[in-house]
């Protein structure tokens, strides 16, 4: 599904953000929005600044220049749990699980980021608490079913399939209740059944109503799924548009040069 | 990387119900009780007051539960934690005998409380710094409480405190302890526990008492580790930036474990103070929280029952084998390295076995009446 | 509760008496936190042990002493050599003990890739195990049967042990109102010059630089060809041959050790690492003579039964502001 122009609301605007550090530009006056309910691609050569973009736009860094600002609200100020609590969630590229709590418990965690309870409560098993766990656990056994590994809960989730550690993760953000979820690589070693299945995941993801940022080597996928596309070269933004657009665009295909539209797994 | 898993021990269906459980349950928190009055020839210390070392043992493993919510729960190394016990021990000390008269179980709230608050100090400003610095930092606290005691008159100096208050005594029946002999049990009259005396000879009726503490702070343990702070916890242990990045306000509970050790840890010591006669700063050196540290991680942090076994046996096992008094610490320091090198999961790694079975109930529940979308995988 | 008076009168008016023989106090612990510092840098541990490598070193230094035939009456040339051919032994000590608990204590469960928190362990039980062996050592030779022949070194083996002379400081110049002693400068610049030697090694050597290339990353040092195994025996062996000089020097100062010696002085030398910025090694030159000074003008204000307070109190100010320590981080990891 691709459209030409955005319909929903400005959900997360990048703007004139430069990121300075060590003596490197790595990003320069980088300005796009991410609207309600699409499924916003980034993407660049390696070492566009991709990842750093990413990171200023989750709030893991500060901007040099520029601001980033979440339905109106700038991010510089805020500790990095409160980002999640306004609804800002994401993957890791490297997969960054509780390795030695299960998969339920993991998303769990997640779940718990609006969770009012605090340690008297628990204590005293008191009613609000009681039924606030079953909910944060009813919850969580429906993200892993949605993300398709809704038998595999109780299982630790170190020793969870590489393909399901990376569903696994995505449950886990969602948990949070996020309005906007950011995939970093999601599709990093997967086989192209496996990228099918994550496409579709990712569709059913913005069907419920979340609106989807994905950082993506892969091009097929990137193209398949995105609705807008931003793509970044030595940390400026060259191209913005739909699939279509991009794809045609000289400049995205010359940052490209030699690299072949559908990535080498 | 597969972690070790223990073998599964699954009993006969009739044995596994609830009511079987409860009575199962309450037979061994009885004989925990009768422990010193049953004299078991094998258990029992031959050379040192049994009941003493029952009450030492259990001051440990309290203390082992606090330090567990530190280390095991909140990944939080900790190499001054005598430092809490010392403060609640002196708290009721001064409390009691050095400048005021209070009754002993009143000392108990004002101690935890003092304790608590020292935590509070002590983990705000240094639980923001790298996690490896936090060893060195909490060693220092330790040390410098027990500098603080030492240098002050206020706290009775070097020499310390003498007749620190006791329990209230009353006596309400005479408890006669088990004599084997040549493998006939006798009741041995003349050998008596007096209950609910809290005297200076028999130590029975202070283990008592710390064992009724180990319970409540067991159960609180449980309540508090199976909840979203039980989670938050582990999630921060296994990794603080992804915790952060899930919601988790990692520093907040970061203090509130700190605290919670606090708290356990200077309980601890207000019961430990209770059946010494008087107690000195010597007592709580930077060794001591070495040793705490090693219990903890011997036993399997993170698993309550398992540090619960390693501090028992950090104190049983000298005190078992006294005869060999003066290679305790270098047979001590041997284990240390065996176990780091052949058992590095602790002796009672923490299992997720149990819930397997629980988690199936559940998703049975939640495919009747729902329709739920299978993504095959 | 008395009150803390600070007596700065005291502090003022033997300013370069507490200085230099800070600097000097400071010295000892610079080299012995160059140990913890290197492992720490390294491989992210905490050398709970190099306490006891240090104390290994001062009884090598008080043992060489003895078979020389140092007595009361030994001066001059005759004690210089004595303890020049003591510091060469001590450091041979400290070295091979350093190399046996990497051998023993370390590598089984860095093999293993086992969690830190089992390495802390395993360094306290080998803590523990060397000081105990220290302190039992006469009932060791007795099952050995050595013990008549090895008396002299045996005996007293919970004791406090003393040289069998008094060092006699001679005045050199004067600093302020203080007349800097051979003694303090001795250990001053013998430190420095060590550290200014293995400062150049690890920066300049090719085995120096695999030194870092390991404590920055391990995996791709080994695709570099590093041998890690080797890196990190390298490490322990260098901070063995610090602590062992470091020992010589104490023993130059203090003149007296204990088996149970080490235990404050490795903390108080681990504090001035983690001081001047834990993994980095002007950090923990930094840290230590800091450390030193900073104790020496404590114990003056507020009284020196709180001298091991004001090295505590000291070390969370510094993390407070600085977290990194005084001169930050180094020889590596720099961790997100």
């Amino acid at each position: 599904m691709t459209t030409d122009q955005p319909t929903g609301e400005v959900m997360l605007e990048v703007d004139h953000v430069t990121l300075r550090f060590g003596g490197v530009t790595a990003l320069d006056d980088v300005s796009f929005a991410i609207h309600e309910g699409e499924i916003l691609g980034l993407i660049g050569p390696n070492g566009a600044g991709k990842t750093t973009c990413f990171n200023v736009m989750t709030g893991v860094y500060r901007p040099t220049m520029g601001d980033v600002r979440f339905r109106g609200q700038g991010l510089s100020r805020m500790k990095r749990f409160e980002i999640t609590r306004i609804g800002i969630a994401r993957t890791f590229q490297n997969i960054r699980l509780f390795k030695t709590m299960t998969a339920l418990d993991n998303v769990m965690v997640g779940g718990d980021t609006h969770s009012s309870v605090g340690l008297l409560n628990a204590l005293f098993r008191t009613p609000r608490q009681r039924h606030e766990e079953a909910e944060t656990r009813r919850r969580a056994l429906e993200l892993l079913d949605f993300v398709g590994i809704g038998r595999r809960g109780d299982e630790l989730a170190a020793n969870l399939s590489y393909g399901d550690q990376r569903r696994l993760e995505i449950a886990r953000a969602l948990a949070t209740n996020p309005k906007l979820l950011c995939l970093d690589e999601p599709a990093a070693g997967f086989n192209p059944a496996e990228k099918e299945r994550l496409m579709e995941l990712i569709r059913k993801v913005r069907d419920q109503g979340y609106t989807v940022l994905l950082i993506e080597h892969d091009m097929r996928l990137v193209m398949g799924v995105t609705d807008r596309i931003v793509v970044l070269e030595f940390g400026r933004k060259i191209a913005e548009g739909s699939p279509t657009e991009v794809r045609d665009n000289p400049a995205v295909i010359a940052a490209y040069l030699g690299v072949d539209e559908e990535d080498a797994s | 990387m597969k972690r070790p898993t223990l073998p599964e021990i699954t009993l006969p269906a009739p044995l596994r119900s609830k009511p079987v459980k409860i009575v199962g349950l309450a037979i061994l928190v009885l004989f925990l009780y009768a422990l010193p009055i049953l004299d078991l020839p094998i258990i029992t210390t031959p050379d040192s007051d049994f009941g003493g070392v029952l009450y030492t043992m259990a001051t440990y493993v309290l203390i082992a539960l606090g330090l567990n919510i530190v280390i095991g729960y909140a990944g939080l190394l900790d190499l001054g934690y005598v430092g809490f016990y010392a403060i609640g021990a002196y708290t009721t000390a001064v409390l009691g005998v050095q400048h005021g008269h209070w009754p002993f179980l009143a000392t108990i709230p004002v101690a935890v409380a003092v304790t608590m608050l020292s935590g509070v100090i002590l983990g705000a400003p240094t639980l923001r710094v790298r996690g490896d610095y936090l060893a060195i930092v909490t060693l220092g606290f330790g040390e410098i409480i027990r500098l603080a005691a030492k240098n002050s008159d206020w706290l009775g100096g070097a020499r310390g405190i003498q007749n620190v208050p006791k329990p209230p005594s009353v006596h309400l029946f005479d408890v006669p302890h088990l004599r084997w002999e040549n493998g006939t049990v006798l009741i041995d009259v003349s050998n008596k526990t007096q209950a609910f005396v809290f005297g200076f000879i028999d130590y029975v009726p202070y283990y008592w008492l710390a064992l009724t503490v180990i319970f409540i702070v067991l159960i609180a343990d449980v309540l508090i580790k199976s909840s979203r702070v039980g989670r938050a916890w582990e999630a921060t242990r296994e990794d603080e930036d992804a915790a952060e990045v899930m919601g988790v306000p990692t520093f907040r509970y970061k203090l509130l474990a700190f605290a919670m050790g606090a708290f356990v840890g200077g309980l601890a010591g207000s019961i430990s103070a209770a059946g010494a006669n008087f107690i000195y700063p010597d007592s709580y050196q930077i060794q001591v929280s070495v040793i705490f540290v090693a219990a903890v991680v011997i036993g399997g942090q993170g698993n309550r029952w398992g540090v619960m076994l390693g501090a028992a046996l950090v104190v049983y096992l000298p005190e078992r084998f006294r005869g060999l008094e003066e290679y305790r610490i270098l047979m001590f320091g041997v284990a240390l390295m065996l176990l780091a090198t052949f058992r590095p999961q602790g002796l009672l790694p923490p299992r997720n076995a149990r819930r397997a079975r629980k988690l199936e109930r559940d998703l049975e529940e939640l495919e009747v009446g729902d329709e739920v979308q299978e993504v095959t995988s | 509760m008395h009150t803390l008076a600070l007596n700065f009168e005291f502090l003022f008016s033997n300013f370069s008496q507490l200085t230099i023989t800070g600097l000097a106090l400071g010295s000892v612990y610079a080299m012995v936190a160059l140990g913890y510092t290197m492992v720490y840098g390294v491989l992210q541990l905490i050398n709970f042990a190099h306490s006891e490598v240090f104390m290994y070193g001062t009884f090598a230094t008080l043992w060489t002493v003895y078979f020389l035939g140092g007595t009361a009456t030994t001066s001059g040339f005759a004690l210089v050599r004595m303890f020049a051919v003591a510091m060469v032994v001590a450091m041979t000590v400290s070295a091979l003990v350093a190399l046996l608990l990497e051998r023993v204590a370390y590598r089984p469960l860095i093999r293993r890739n086992s969690p830190q928190l089992m390495s802390l362990i395993s360094a306290i039980g080998a803590s523990f195990v060397l000081a105990e062996t220290m302190g039992l050592r006469d009932n060791i030779t007795k099952w050995v049967g050595l013990n008549d022949d090895l008396s002299r070194y045996v005996t007293g083996a919970r004791d406090t042990r003393g040289l069998p002379m008094d060092i006699e400081s001679h005045r050199l110049f004067p600093i302020g109102n203080y007349q800097v002693t051979n003694i303090d400068l001795i250990v001053i610049l013998c430190a420095l010059l060590m550290m200014m030697v293995l400062d150049q090694f690890v920066r300049r050597s090719r085995l120096g630089r695999g030194i870092r290339a390991v404590a920055q990353d391990p995996e791709s040092a080994a695709l570099m060809g590093v041998n890690s195994t080797r890196v990190v025996q390298l490490t322990f062996l260098l901070g063995g041959l610090m602590a062992g000089a470091a020992a010589t020097l104490y023993m130059l100062r203090i003149g007296a050790t204990r088996f149970d010696a080490g235990f404050i002085l490795g903390v108080k030398a681990f504090t001035a690492a983690v001081m001047g910025g834990i993994g980095n090694l002007r950090g923990a030159l930094v840290g230590g003579l800091v450390l030193g000074v900073a104790e020496n003008w404590g114990s003056a204000l507020v009284g020196t039964q709180w001298k091991d307070v004001v090295a505590f109190v000291l070390l969370v100010v510094i993390l407070l502001f600085r977290p990194t320590g005084i001169l930050g981080e180094s020889l590596g990891k720099a961790r997100v």
